[in-house]
């Protein structure tokens, strides 16, 4: 049975496109069909992190009117044949979209993909409640920071009220990517930590992703950390994130970068 | 002599809510006066001191036929604080004014104050009533017991306390006025919790907590406190002003006269 999941924030700028990208590659190299929906229309960024702004046709809002069919807007990964994409339009707002479109198109994609994860905009309106809206998981991005944190938690309220399964009675399951972590400075307390974070949004967490350079450099690639450099930090908690996804329980383990001494001494020139 | 200016206080308004008696007369009138005679001298004295609202749904008698019935009413020493159910066209300005959202005391528990706060008839109204009340007009005995005065004397305290199971997340509002809200969990920063009676939270209390908006015997308690903002019976303390070594204790709030007092669990 697909799963549809929304990766959302309430806050801009946390990592909602660059975690799509991510784990959305990570569980397309498990074998498992994913299409990514670019929900963020007038703003989109999820094409490029994804290396695919030269092959956008059609997108979600053609889909969603009518102009196209599904199969002519969807794009196929060049780099992994289960990973698919469904830009958003740039040129629209997001008024163009309408529940009853979004619910048919991700209706569609859930007959023929395992996971459907919508890239949510950031904000608390219409492109949001619409990403949200069909969602059977949610992956709250939150940086350690309070802002980002207040933020997520109205998300998490919204997702317990505004989702079609909380007006159905049951419940979205939510999980927490703390991104951008640098245990150093949380540990000086120039960050919140990892317990303060859970402690206040109180829901559990599927991975922390180290703050790295590695990151933005494969989004500005083209290229989601986890296919441009998966032995990196940050790509091997996603690809642990991926399998909690799926089910599998790991032990969170905060990331602490610890280099050792071969890499200390050799670490600059090989880089 | 000089005069000490005193600092000026805002002007605090307070929901208060009272037990009124409900008389609601049906057709035909007559009939309906003669019972109440009849239960007037069998119980004089019984109107004395005591809220009376005019229920007019079931005899919707037309502003004429209010006018008459008040003075009717007048005649037997019931003086009527406020009238339900009727048009606002019927009523003019010297009438009692119309009164909407009642609820019923005995059939929903907890519409009552909880404490014995608010149960004092209101002063004004009990002392017009006694100038002008010595003993009813009696007139012949009726047969039937005056079932018309909805008399309400509901003093048993109903549980009605609304409980959360879940956080409370930025941007929501709990409004419970009818009792205490209890949180089993936290309440994030830019969430509200607004309760009639007592508030408590076990967990972190970072947004605001509003209590007390019909008991001034309310009071706030929280695991920890990280508040924004709390409030009991309309005065209220923001994050400044609360006690720098309290934050992050587990603590209670209450109300010492006209000034909040907090102390650590």
């Amino acid at each position: 049975m697909a799963k549809v999941l929304v990766v959302t924030s309430g806050k801009g700028g946390v990592g909602k496109t660059t975690s799509t990208a991510a784990l959305g590659a990570a569980l397309a190299s498990s074998g498992k069909n994913v299409v990514l929906i670019d929900f963020d229309v007038g703003l989109r960024n999820l094409d490029l992190v994804m290396g695919a702004e030269r092959r956008v046709v059609y997108d979600l809002i053609n889909v969603v009117q009518g102009d196209a069919k599904l199969a002519q807007a969807l794009i196929r990964d060049k780099r992994l044949p289960t990973l698919s994409l469904l830009p958003a339009s740039q040129t629209r707002d997001k008024d163009a979209l309408t529940d009853e479109g979004v619910s048919k198109v991700i209706g569609e994609l859930k007959e023929k993909f395992d996971w459907v994860i919508c890239d949510s905009p950031a904000g608390i309106e219409r492109g949001a409640t619409l990403a949200m809206r069909h969602a059977d998981v949610a992956i709250v991005v939150t940086n350690p920071e309070v802002s980002s944190v207040r933020d997520s938690d109205r998300i998490i309220g919204l997702l317990d009220s505004k989702t079609e399964r909380a007006e159905k009675g049951e419940r979205v399951e939510k999980h927490l990517l703390l991104t951008r972590f640098d245990a150093v400075r949380a540990g000086r307390g120039e960050m919140l930590n990892v317990a303060d974070v859970l402690e206040i949004l109180s829901i559990p967490l599927l991975g922390i992703i180290p703050e790295s350079s590695e990151v933005l450099r494969a989004s500005n690639l083209g290229s989601p950390i986890t296919l441009n450099n998966p032995a990196s930090a940050a790509a091997r908690a996603y690809f642990e994130a991926a399998r909690r996804l799926n089910g599998e329980a790991l032990d969170v383990i905060v990331p602490s970068d610890r280099k050792s001494l071969f890499g200390k001494i050799f670490g600059r020139r090989a880089a | 002599m000089t005069t000490v200016a005193s600092p000026r206080h805002s002007i605090r308004f307070h929901g208060r809510s009272y037990h009124a008696m409900v008389l609601a007369p049906e057709p035909p009138l007559a009939n309906w006066l003669s019972d109440l005679d009849a239960w007037l001298s069998r119980s004089p004295g019984f109107f004395f001191g005591r809220p009376v609202v005019l229920d007019l749904a079931v005899l919707q008698p037309g502003k004429q036929g209010v006018a008459e019935l008040l003075q009717n009413l007048a005649e037997r020493n019931i003086k009527v604080m406020g009238i339900e159910g009727a048009e606002p066209s019927w009523l003019d300005f010297a009438m009692p004014p119309l009164l909407l959202s009642g609820r019923q005391a005995n059939s929903s528990p907890g519409d009552h104050p909880p404490a014995a706060v608010e149960t004092p008839a209101p002063a004004p109204l009990s002392n017009s009533v006694s100038e002008s009340a010595p003993d009813p007009v009696s007139e012949e005995a009726g047969a039937s017991t005056a079932d018309s005065a909805a008399i309400a004397v509901p003093q048993t305290r109903h549980p009605n306390s609304l409980l959360l199971d879940n956080p409370v997340r930025s941007g929501q509002c709990i409004v419970h006025p009818e009792g205490d809200v209890i949180v089993v969990g936290s309440v994030a920063s830019g969430a509200e919790v607004i309760a009639g009676g007592s508030i408590h939270i076990y967990g972190t209390l970072r947004g605001r907590a509003i209590a007390g908006s019909r008991d001034s015997r309310a009071r706030i308690f929280c695991r920890k406190l990280e508040a924004e903002l709390l409030s009991i019976d309309g005065l209220y303390m923001v994050a400044e002003d609360m006690p720098a070594h309290l934050r992050g204790q587990p603590i209670q709030v209450w109300l010492d006269g006209d000034s909040m007092v907090m102390a650590q669990d």
